[in-house]
């Protein structure tokens, strides 16, 4: 599995896969007990490694004894970052996660939404190369998730290559160009979402059809009924209005027509599913 | 060296969460009432005690003390060093730590450069104030004060190192009982040995032995008792013979060199069995 930089990649799968093992793996936090794997062009477990990656774990806790501006400078002096630059991070940091009025604020009395939003700003800390998310939204509200996605996609601007495991798929769906879906430690399907998704389903609700439309529209590929709607699946979107035609020609009455995009839950349950 | 840069956090982190206020606090209380006890401590059988008798007695009781600021030492480098380690892995901590370009060695190095700054700096003036106050009440300062805090400072280190060792696999609570039954089981360890010497029995001296070797907390304690003991008690007790080597509060003789060397081989042994172990473990 290859991802390629500046890309926005959704690591999915369910619970037990391997998600977060994967992301330890990545940064050197377990060991491989076989197989190899690189990180920005360098062995994984090198220290070397992981001097251009920034890291939000799913497990997300700073120390809190220590105010947030602290725990951003703690990590600007691990992360090895030129130390006249530190102030101007640290600000830029608690600026672009919100938390710029709560910097000098002891992490103990922060919420789990502020913490997560504090380690994203650790993650962001001296322009890495790569970013890894281990399920970034999982403590927020609505709007932190939106300013996440904004996070997100800012960061695909500036071709910062992000690595993002969640579970809210619609989530993952609207910010990333690829995904890869794992399961039982190992990858059951990959590809960007136009490659991943069916996008040639339409669905028609039609009355008074005979009882053999099936059979006599079966020329435009798997035709399902479910009550009212006929559901056509592997139809290429020009030949929408031939169907709709030759329902009408059958005595059939049209009341909606809905070009139907799979959504990734539904791939994703359907890959799980042995699909 | 970012070791230091863990070793800051690591005495930040007992700074604010009080440990260092807490210490400081009983150690005064402790200093001001044995200091009021000592300065009680004027006669004997209604006459008043001869300087010679004073100094016994004085004496006796800084070792007493001594013992106290021994077992405060060891008690709190237990309770910094066993959590310090499996505690972050547990929290999450470590994890965004141990994903910058620091070594597992340089953390667990740098916990363990923490935590022995902050027994030397609670050892140093709280036995330095004891001594001042003991000074100006009765004229008297034990033989080899810098040999006490020395001794003391290593038997926190060794009670350390071991804490760490156990917080690299086992939660804190368990590695804090395993590492203070150890301590405890050292200490009695010692006093068998004594008592081996006392009834010339070969075996119980073997265990003392043996319990010294293992764990050198006891055996450090010993030159701590040293360091405080003057010149006409080691006397006294060498006259009554071997019967002295019973006594848990006794010792007429430092550390040897070469004891004091295994000690300080068994620190790195111990230190680096616990980088190893921490290498050698998911996060």
């Amino acid at each position: 599995m290859t991802i390629p930089r500046g890309a926005i990649f959704g690591f999915l799968g369910p619970n037990g896969a391997g998600k977060t093992t994967s992301v330890k793996l990545l940064l050197g936090l377990a060991k491989p007990t076989s197989g190899s794997a690189e990180i920005l062009g360098q062995p994984i477990g090198e220290r070397s490694s992981r001097r251009r990656v920034g890291y939000l774990p799913e497990l997300f806790r700073y120390q809190p004894w220590l105010t947030a501006r602290e725990v951003l400078l703690l990590h600007c002096e691990l992360a090895g970052i030129d130390r006249a630059a530190w102030s101007r991070e640290i600000e830029n940091a608690l600026a672009v996660v919100g938390l710029s009025d709560r910097g000098s604020s002891r992490v103990a009395t922060f919420s789990k939404g502020m913490q997560q939003r504090l380690g994203l700003g650790v993650a962001l800390l001296g322009d890495p190369e790569l970013v890894l998310l281990d399920e970034p939204t999982s403590a927020l509200d609505p709007v932190g998730r939106h300013d996440v996605r904004e996070i997100i996609r800012a960061l695909r601007d500036r071709g910062v290559t992000v690595f993002l495991n969640s579970h809210l798929l619609s989530e993952v769906e609207q910010v990333c160009d690829r995904v890869a879906v794992v399961d039982r430690g190992k990858v059951i399907a990959e590809g960007t979402l136009d490659e991943l998704l069916h996008t040639d389903t339409v669905r028609i609700r039609a009355t008074d059809l005979p009882r053999d439309a099936r059979t006599q529209l079966a020329g435009f590929g798997a035709i399902d009924m479910d009550g009212e709607w006929l559901v056509a699946r592997g139809l290429n979107g020009d030949r929408v209005p031939d169907l709709v035609a030759s329902i009408v020609r059958l005595g059939g009455r049209v009341h909606a027509v809905e070009p139907r995009h799979e959504t990734l839950e539904d791939r994703f349950l359907q890959l799980l599913a042995g699909d | 060296m970012l070791a230091l840069t863990i070793a800051r956090l690591t005495v930040l982190e007992l700074l604010r969460r009080r440990l260092f206020l807490v210490l400081i606090g009983l150690t005064l209380v402790v200093i001001g009432l044995t200091s009021w006890g000592i300065a009680q401590v004027t006669t004997v059988g209604g006459r008043p005690m001869t300087r010679v008798e004073q100094i016994t007695v004085v004496s006796q009781l800084l070792i007493l003390v001594g013992f106290m600021f021994s077992f405060t030492l060891s008690f709190s480098a237990v309770f910094a060093g066993a959590p310090s380690l499996s505690g972050d892995v547990e929290s999450g901590t470590a994890l965004s730590i141990l994903a910058r370009p620091i070594s597992r060695a340089e953390f667990v190095v740098g916990k363990w450069l923490g935590v022995i700054f902050t027994i030397v700096v609670y050892a140093l003036p709280a036995t330095a104030l004891q001594l001042f106050v003991v000074d100006r009440i009765v004229q008297y300062v034990p033989p080899h004060p810098v040999e006490f805090v020395g001794f003391v400072v290593i038997e926190g280190i060794v009670v350390l190192t071991l804490a760490l060792l156990l917080s690299t696999r086992l939660a804190g609570m368990v590695g804090g009982v395993v590492a203070l039954i150890l301590w405890g089981v050292a200490w009695i360890g010692g006093i068998v040995g004594g008592v081996g010497l006392v009834l010339s029995n070969a075996t119980a001296t073997h265990i003392g032995t043996a319990t010294r070797l293992i764990l050198p907390t006891d055996g450090m304690w010993r030159g701590a008792i040293w360091a405080f003991e003057p010149a006409s008690v080691v006397a006294a007790l060498r006259a009554s013979g071997a019967v002295a080597a019973g006594n848990p509060f006794f010792s007429a003789d430092p550390p040897d060199a070469l004891y004091v060397a295994w000690t300080a081989g068994w620190i790195v042994l111990f230190l680096g069995a616990a980088i190893w172990s921490f290498q050698h473990r998911e996060i």
